[in-house]
């Protein structure tokens, strides 16, 4: 381990780094566009459906397809990696941002609106905040995804803990594999760990 | 005339017309009650007040001004607003709900915490709740809240729908009273919506009673009970309330005799025995020359003096019990008991002697109200209805003052 290391150690700072970057780029851009998308889906009824299922089939892509589509548009690299998860990242975030919008009381609304509530208002000082921690836990399902399906991003040249998982597999090598997986399982619990204590911040005291 | 509303319409796109030529002017402070049947309309009208909703036809006007001219946003925020399931924000303190409109208004922060504290107060719950959550608050407490908050930028329209339909009996009546003395007292408008016909009755100036989209009687709780519109209307009351209101409407005016037996106290003792022979009465009552109630003579007192040609006025009996003609029976019925006798004179605001009112008559009164029936089914026209329509006709405009 220790001599492991040693070797690999600067690499797998690096490898670790670029892991991160992807991932968190993808998760960006998926909390950016589905967390709007999915407030504007509980003020139209007969779309929201559609679109749920559309991400809901986006996701059933299995990964190495999806990444593998991605090169003719994007070529190799970061960025096609960056794109597939980001779709990848979508649904649970989308789904869970209506259901929380959705599960806001009506009375709530009601009460926003009447007392002089813009729409912009009632949504910032009442339906988000209360949506929050739904929203947030969609979030942290998609973190926790994408960060173990950026591993595949390593295929298509886009770098992260996927190298060293590759290359071990390529070369019968174990420490190698070991040496990618183990950092993936930690960083993705450690990234649910935080993202968990976040949720915890953003749900009023009184949802608790 | 605070707001006023004319020829209102409306009508969905579906063709289903929820309210049709509703037509109202409410003057400031008073307290308006929407009752009816669910489908009758009234929260529709309601929310067409602040523009929740939008009439197919007909205008509105706040002191004059159209507001379908006004920006709906301001409009909100000018207007109190209470819903039945509280709607209090669930993630702010009591304080931060208090607060929302007027920091919707942009008051400062020192102008709002006193402001805060200036409600609580009003809802007589202790400043320390300010910090809590509504969900640490029991159900009365947290529309307490809602109630004030409708206050909290000095709105003077409020409007209320169901605002209490889902509390229970004793928390119900102790938020009315809140209401009342917000209505009475800050002389604050109210349109109140309910289907609590004893809550509408208790509170109102005026009673609003709508079936299927349209006004069928608009009138104080008073005059509904006494003369409601149509069958619909009693139906909605209920033959049990109107007979056990009798107290609370009638006036004493209404249930006495006219004419009572009275004597000058110049006159002499012969003259009212024989008045005493004449009237069948054991009692006279004693009034000047102008009809100014000056006391009583009974047979009793009489009986005792042997020189017929003693003044009335030597024996007249000062200390006599009175109630006011437009006093309500309901007000002076357990004074009139207690007191234990026969007959009470009745003087209006002057002193002057009108009539009288026998103890039997108040009883019949008081048993019908606590039994809730008349006492003959077969006779719907008993003494008291018969006083009643009586009353009604020939002293409409004298109980009114």
């Amino acid at each position: 381990m220790i001599h492991f290391l040693q070797v690999y150690g600067m690499q797998l700072i690096d490898k670790t780094g670029q892991h991160l970057y992807i991932s968190a780029a993808a998760l960006l851009l998926g909390i950016v566009v589905a967390v709007p998308l999915g407030i504007l889906l509980t003020r139209m009824k007969h779309g929201a459906n559609a679109v749920i299922t559309l991400a809901g089939v986006l996701q059933t892509i299995p990964a190495m397809a999806l990444l593998a589509m991605m090169i003719p548009i994007f070529g190799i690299g970061s960025t096609p990696a960056i794109v597939a998860l980001f779709i990848y990242s979508l649904l649970p975030i989308l789904r869970n941002t209506y259901l929380g919008m959705e599960g806001v009381s009506p009375a709530v609304r009601d009460a926003a609106k009447g007392m002089g509530m813009t729409w912009w208002q009632s949504m910032i000082r009442a339906e988000i905040p209360l949506a929050a921690p739904v929203i947030m836990s969609g979030i942290r399902l998609s973190a926790t995804y994408v960060i173990a399906w950026a591993t595949l991003a390593s295929y298509i040249g886009a770098g992260g803990l996927g190298d060293f998982i590759f290359n071990g597999l390529n070369l019968y090598r174990s420490d190698l594999i070991l040496g990618g997986s183990i950092p993936v399982i930690l960083l993705a619990l450690l990234v649910d760990y935080l993202l968990g204590k976040l949720e915890n911040t953003v749900t009023p005291r009184q949802l608790r | 005339m605070l707001l006023s509303m004319e020829h209102l319409r409306k009508e969905y796109p579906n063709g289903k017309i929820a309210v049709d030529d509703f037509n109202l002017e409410v003057d400031r402070g008073e307290f308006i009650s929407f009752i009816g049947t669910s489908g009758s309309g009234k929260t529709t009208t309601m929310r067409m007040i602040n523009r929740m909703l939008h009439q197919t036809s007909g205008t509105i006007k706040i002191d004059g001004k159209d507001i379908s001219k006004m920006d709906p946003v301001k409009l909100r925020r000018s207007i109190g607003y209470v819903i039945q399931n509280i709607g209090l924000m669930p993630h702010m303190t009591i304080q931060e709900n208090i607060e929302i409109v007027p920091k919707l208004l942009g008051w400062s922060k020192e102008k709002r915490a006193e402001q805060a504290k200036k409600m609580i107060d009003l809802a007589q719950l202790p400043a320390e709740m300010l910090n809590r959550y509504p969900g640490e608050l029991s159900g009365g407490q947290q529309q307490r809240i809602g109630v004030v908050r409708a206050l909290a930028a000095d709105q003077e329209i409020i409007l209320m729908d169901e605002p209490f339909g889902a509390l229970d009996p004793i928390t119900r009546e102790s938020l009315q009273d809140l209401v009342k003395h917000l209505q009475e007292d800050l002389g604050k408008t109210f349109i109140f919506v309910t289907h609590d016909m004893d809550e509408a009755l208790h509170l109102s100036t005026r009673v609003v009673i709508m079936s299927h989209g349209k006004q069928v009687q608009v009138d104080t709780p008073e005059n509904i009970l006494r003369h409601p519109a149509d069958e619909f209307v009693t139906n909605l009351i209920g033959e049990e309330r109107l007979i056990r209101a009798q107290p609370n409407i009638l006036s004493v005016s209404q249930i006495m005799l006219k004419n009572p037996a009275a004597i000058t106290p110049d006159k002499t003792l012969d003259d009212a025995i024989d008045l005493m022979h004449d009237r069948r009465v054991d009692t006279l009552l004693v009034t000047d020359a102008d009809g100014v109630l000056q006391g009583y003579v009974d047979l009793d007192d009489i009986n005792r003096i042997t020189d017929a040609t003693t003044p009335v006025s030597r024996f007249t009996n000062k200390e006599v019990f009175y109630v006011q003609a437009n006093a309500l029976i309901g007000d002076t019925v357990d004074r009139i008991l207690k007191q234990g006798v026969k007959n009470v004179p009745v003087v209006d605001a002057k002193k002057h002697l009108v009539g009288i009112v026998t103890r039997t008559a108040l009883v019949d009164i008081v048993y019908d109200a606590l039994r809730g029936a008349p006492a003959n089914d077969e006779q719907p026209a008993s003494p008291i209805n018969a006083d009643i329509h009586a009353a009604a006709t020939h002293e409409g405009g004298e109980s009114s003052q």
